[in-house]
């Protein structure tokens, strides 16, 4: 930990930030998990049919970051390998102490859930794959399941919506819990509020539909396919709704701040005026909101009287500017909070590591894990709709297809 | 570790020389800028710790206390080292440190502490920086105030800690488990105090433990026995003979941060408003 340049009177203690990147990266990933997670809901659950081309992707994307959302808290802690005493000794009236179990759940009901939307798909796969070496491969991921016949398929669905709709819940869990984890420290004015949970879940969907719409564009891009107009707009109408709401009550927190004028707003108004005035009225407000609020706002007016080509550059522009803002409000949130003193008195000149354990770079390649889960769950299983979407190179010829156990049942009886 | 303030038998003779040893000059200004006409030696610390000790043994029932008297504090850090050599605490971190608010005729406040005050405060007062070819601004005045964990009731740092490695003693102590401790850091940040830290030698939480292992042992804290003004009472405040329940009775006493409801049980005498 470093001993940072202090202005005024900090606290002995305080002239270290003990909380950094990783932990600014924690509450960005579980954010777009839960936004993703949201997209992938809107089809599955609530029959929004535009978001179809994106819903599985949606549903990878959020599976895939939250493999690794506990990364960057194993490498924050001083004993990593006493991690998991947080659930076999959990204290109760820590809210910290939910973390493992909320966690937990939340994995096993994606995990599920991605396993009963792709069954069928690993079914096939498992049938028609060119390769042999993929064959146990696919018959593992199928959990040896291999049934898919229509009543297999409609227990499936039924199951699947079932935990889609308490994954909402618990995507909402999860990442209310992120923003209780700071609201509720009453021994931080920048932190303490009840709003704190709100605001993160919200800006956790912009990140999350901010996600999936950039990849989606992107990789549409590189691939030459078509950039399905219907979804492409679905998906910047659900980020510009959720953005101003969450903008909203990010400003209203502030205005609220500055409004009370408690004895903390002294050196908050210091804060968000100087140390934060970049990452906040630059890049959070200005950039990260303003500008999606006007470009995007703009796509959702005119729906048909933009072009195309017009809509994905905005999608895309946006969709950055998106994440960047939610990236900005994370750091000011968990770095504004330590960069102002207990005493009310003084600051830190916080500049962030670009090595090291906690540095950006390790940020960075924690950041990009995820999109290696989606690159090779890519080339198992399709990513962008069911099996008939799979390039037709990685199987078998038609004529060696195997009839379905089924068929052959009826025909020989 | 050995520190000859680690004993029973403190003498007035060791403490006198640990207070010339260290105390020298600060202590010398200190008298004037604290406005103490007649600075009171400690009792014989010998005998307080006897007292405690006595008390320890008596057993049951026993609650801390901790009264800081901000009166008396003069500034000379002799707390500040012994507990950095009594509980090895690691530089560039504080269980216990002295603030020094230096008052302005224009009614600003400046407050430092350069090391946690470890080395005294050499001047009375940082003179204010003013443009060229105007007078420097002296202080009006001002005072010390030690500061160290709260050991609060309804503490958040206990409340926050995610595998229950902050935990309570019966005696009222806030203590840590550094073997259960995770290294989050949650607790560093429930702490309105700045009280805790990360202790970078073991990678788990740190702070006051009101030098736990000696008042368990029937011994004063380290600051308590080395502060030469008796700014630091410590006793047991559910035995109404004890000194601290005797100041307790007779002064009016505050805590800091009292708006949070962490109900602390370190409680000042001549606490300014200025004290945050």
């Amino acid at each position: 930990m470093h001993h940072y340049i202090t202005e005024g009177y900090v606290l002995p203690n305080q002239a270290h930030i003990y909380w950094t990147t990783m932990i600014v990266l924690y509450p960005y990933i579980t954010g777009i998990v839960a936004g993703a997670f949201i997209i992938s809901s809107l089809h599955h659950v609530f029959d929004k049919d535009e978001l179809k081309p994106v819903s599985r992707f949606a549903m990878v994307m959020a599976f895939a970051f939250l493999l690794f959302a506990t990364l960057p808290l194993l490498n924050h802690l001083g004993h990593p390998e006493r991690a998991l005493n947080i659930m076999f000794t959990p204290n109760v009236t820590s809210a910290m102490a939910g973390f493992g179990f909320i966690y937990s759940t939340y994995l096993f009901i994606l995990a599920v859930e991605i396993w009963l939307v792709y069954r069928t798909d690993i079914v096939h796969l498992y049938n028609e794959t060119k390769y042999p070496a993929l064959k146990p491969v696919y018959w593992l991921l199928a959990l040896g399941v291999l049934d898919i016949s229509e009543e297999a398929k409609a227990v499936d669905h039924k199951v699947m919506v079932f935990l889609a709709s308490i994954g909402i819940p618990a995507a909402c869990g999860l990442h209310g819990y992120v923003g209780f984890i700071f609201g509720a420290i009453k021994a931080n004015p920048w932190w303490a509020s009840p709003l704190m949970p709100v605001i993160f879940l919200l800006s956790a969907i912009v990140s999350g539909v901010a996600m999936v719409l950039v990849c989606y564009i992107i990789i549409q891009w590189i691939n030459g396919r078509e950039i399905d107009g219907p979804c492409t707009n679905a998906l910047i109408e659900t980020a510009w709704y959720f953005l101003i709401i969450d903008v909203t009550l990010e400003l209203l927190e502030l205005i609220n701040h500055a409004y009370m004028a408690n004895e903390d707003w002294v050196i908050l108004k210091e804060l968000v005026t100087t140390k934060l005035f970049f990452s906040m009225f630059i890049v959070q407000i200005l950039l990260g909101s303003v500008i999606p609020f006007l470009a995007m706002g703009a796509v959702v007016v005119f729906k048909q009287r933009i072009a195309p080509g017009v809509r994905n550059v905005i999608g895309v522009v946006c969709g950055v500017l998106l994440l960047a803002q939610v990236a900005a409000m994370r750091w000011n949130v968990v770095m504004g909070g330590q960069m102002f003193s207990k005493s009310l008195r003084g600051f830190l000149n916080f500049q962030i590591d670009i090595g090291g354990r906690e540095g950006l770079l390790a940020g960075i390649f924690i950041l990009c894990l995820p999109f290696v889960v989606i690159f090779v769950f890519s080339r198992l299983l399709p990513l962008w709709g069911d099996v008939s979407t799979f390039p037709a190179a990685w199987m078998k010829e038609k004529e060696q297809v195997r009839r379905p156990l089924k068929g052959w049942s009826k025909f020989s009886s | 570790m050995t520190s000859p303030l680690n004993s029973d038998d403190v003498t007035r003779r060791d403490f006198l020389e640990t207070v010339a040893k260290t105390g020298g000059q600060s202590f010398l200004f200190g008298s004037l800028f604290v406005n103490t006409s007649l600075l009171r030696l400690p009792q014989d610390a010998a005998q307080a710790n006897a007292k405690a000790k006595a008390e320890t043994e008596a057993g049951k029932g026993i609650i801390y206390g901790f009264v800081v008297d901000t009166t008396k504090c003069i500034g000379c850090g002799s707390c500040v080292r012994a507990c950095r050599v009594e509980n090895a605490v690691p530089d560039g971190y504080n269980r216990t440190w002295v603030e020094q608010y230096t008052f302005y005729p224009d009614g600003e406040v400046v407050v430092n502490s350069p090391v946690g005050g470890e080395n005294g405060f050499a001047e009375p007062g940082p003179t204010r920086n003013m443009p060229a070819g105007l007078e420097a601004v002296q202080p009006v005045r001002g005072f010390f105030v030690p500061k160290l964990c709260n050991h609060c009731i309804d503490t958040p740092c206990i409340q926050v800690c995610p595998v229950g490695a902050s935990f309570k003693t019966d005696e009222g102590v806030v203590l840590v488990d550094h073997e259960s401790c995770v290294g989050c850091a949650y607790c560093v940040q429930a702490c309105p105090f700045g009280s805790r830290y990360l202790n970078p030698d073991t990678m788990t939480a740190d702070k006051c433990t009101w030098c736990h292992h000696r008042i368990t042992k029937g011994m004063l804290p380290a600051c308590v026995v080395s502060c030469p003004a008796e700014a630091r009472i410590f006793g047991n405040v559910s035995d109404p003979t004890s000194t601290i329940s005797q100041i307790l009775s007779t002064n009016r006493v505050q805590v800091l941060k009292s708006y949070l409801g962490t109900r602390p049980r370190t409680r000042y005498i001549g606490l300014d408003s200025e004290v945050i």
